[in-house]
């Protein structure tokens, strides 16, 4: 992985601040005279949902970053799990999130080190 | 801590802004103290420096946006790109953002004070003050959510950087381990909404879109992902039978 350049990560860290604050002032702006259950309220929401699960399937699926070095089946699996004790909690998040990066880590413990 | 009895409300803005705080503590704290270590140890296993870390959880805290931003500033994605996923994914804050004015803004609430209160919305203060807010004298709860999410920012901003440092610090499969604690945090928080139809539909066309559009275009997918995804299960939706029928999972 090239390093990135200090200006780059600047530049990158200051476009995700201002496309985040963006959306609390306009909020603040927006508050009593647009109803959060207006439409356009539920398209943001199904592109935000869209682009997040899009983005977690990627780091499952086609790890860019430091998961790029651990199995497919790990990280399958471990999801795996994670969602099949969640249903099985009645939806507890918290128990799912422990099941599914405790089977992760051993799983790569026992696999031996990763680079 | 447990409350034996219910206390009588604040009465004063500094009764409000300690009672946030000692409300913080516990574990909406510790929720958020884990995800932070594990954005933190993101940050050092993608070889990123910890200054880059920390000014993204003071600058966004929003979890969802911080990891997008890391992740593709790892491929070197362009700064448009960037700041065009991060704002998709964190629209989500503006719905959240209207929904809390009514019950922060009092008559004389100064609009900077509800500017810089803006800034603390996360999903962790949003449910606490939806939840328990109502107990709180309306002039007063902008004092009340201060004291309730700086607790909380201050902890992501510690949790980042003991992240960063455990991420060296501890075996590799522990670290990798952390850093798999958002997909999955995310993942299960998502699929508590799964009743509504139009989000079912949101995960499904993502998670199919997501990988399919990243292999096409490293740069442009996620965006792409959103925009196509989230339009379609919109439309979808709208079109299906009555939405929000409740009772069925």
């Amino acid at each position: 992985m090239a390093e990135p350049s200090a200006l780059y990560l600047i530049l990158a860290l200051a476009a995700a601040a201002v496309a985040t604050y963006v959306w609390r002032a306009l909020g603040v702006a927006l508050g009593g005279r647009l109803g959060a259950t207006a439409p356009v309220m539920d398209w943001i929401g199904c592109v935000a949902y869209a682009l997040l699960a899009g983005l977690i399937l990627r780091m499952i699926l086609l790890p860019a970053g430091p998961l790029a070095d651990t199995p497919a089946l790990a990280r399958v699996g471990a999801a795996g799990l994670a969602v099949a004790v969640f249903f099985a909690t009645r939806r507890n998040v918290a128990l799912g999130v422990v099941a599914g990066t405790t089977a992760f880590t051993l799983w790569l413990w026992i696999g031996g080190p990763v680079p | 801590m447990t409350p034996s009895q219910t206390p009588p409300g604040p009465t004063t803005p500094r009764a409000a802004l300690v009672l946030g705080l000692r409300e913080s503590i516990g574990l909406p704290v510790a929720v958020l103290a884990a995800s932070f270590l594990g954005f933190g140890s993101l940050v050092a296993k993608t070889d990123l420096p910890l200054w880059l870390g920390l000014a993204s959880t003071l600058t966004g805290w929003a979890l969802p946006g911080q990891v997008a931003l890391v992740e593709m500033a790892a491929v070197g994605s362009s700064v448009l790109v960037i700041a065009l996923a991060v704002g998709m994914v964190n629209a989500r804050l503006l719905p959240m953002t209207i929904t809390l004015m009514p019950l922060l803004r009092a008559p004389g609430t100064r609009p900077w004070g509800l500017y810089a209160a803006s800034h603390l919305i996360a999903v962790t203060s949003w449910i606490g003050l939806m939840q328990r807010g109502h107990r709180v004298p309306h002039a007063l709860r902008l004092s009340y959510f201060f004291g309730f999410s700086l607790p909380l920012w201050a902890m992501s901003l510690v949790a980042t950087a003991v992240g960063f440092h455990l991420a060296g610090a501890v075996p590799s499969a522990v670290s990798l381990g952390l850093v798999f604690l958002n997909p999955l945090y995310f993942l299960l928080v998502m699929c508590v909404d799964l009743r509504r139809r139009a989000l079912l539909l949101s995960l499904m066309f993502g998670a199919v879109l997501g990988p399919l559009l990243h292999l096409l275009s490293p740069d442009w997918g996620l965006p792409a992902t959103g925009l196509v995804g989230g339009t379609l299960a919109w439309l979808l939706a709208r079109r299906g039978p009555p939405r929000d029928a409740p009772g069925h999972g």
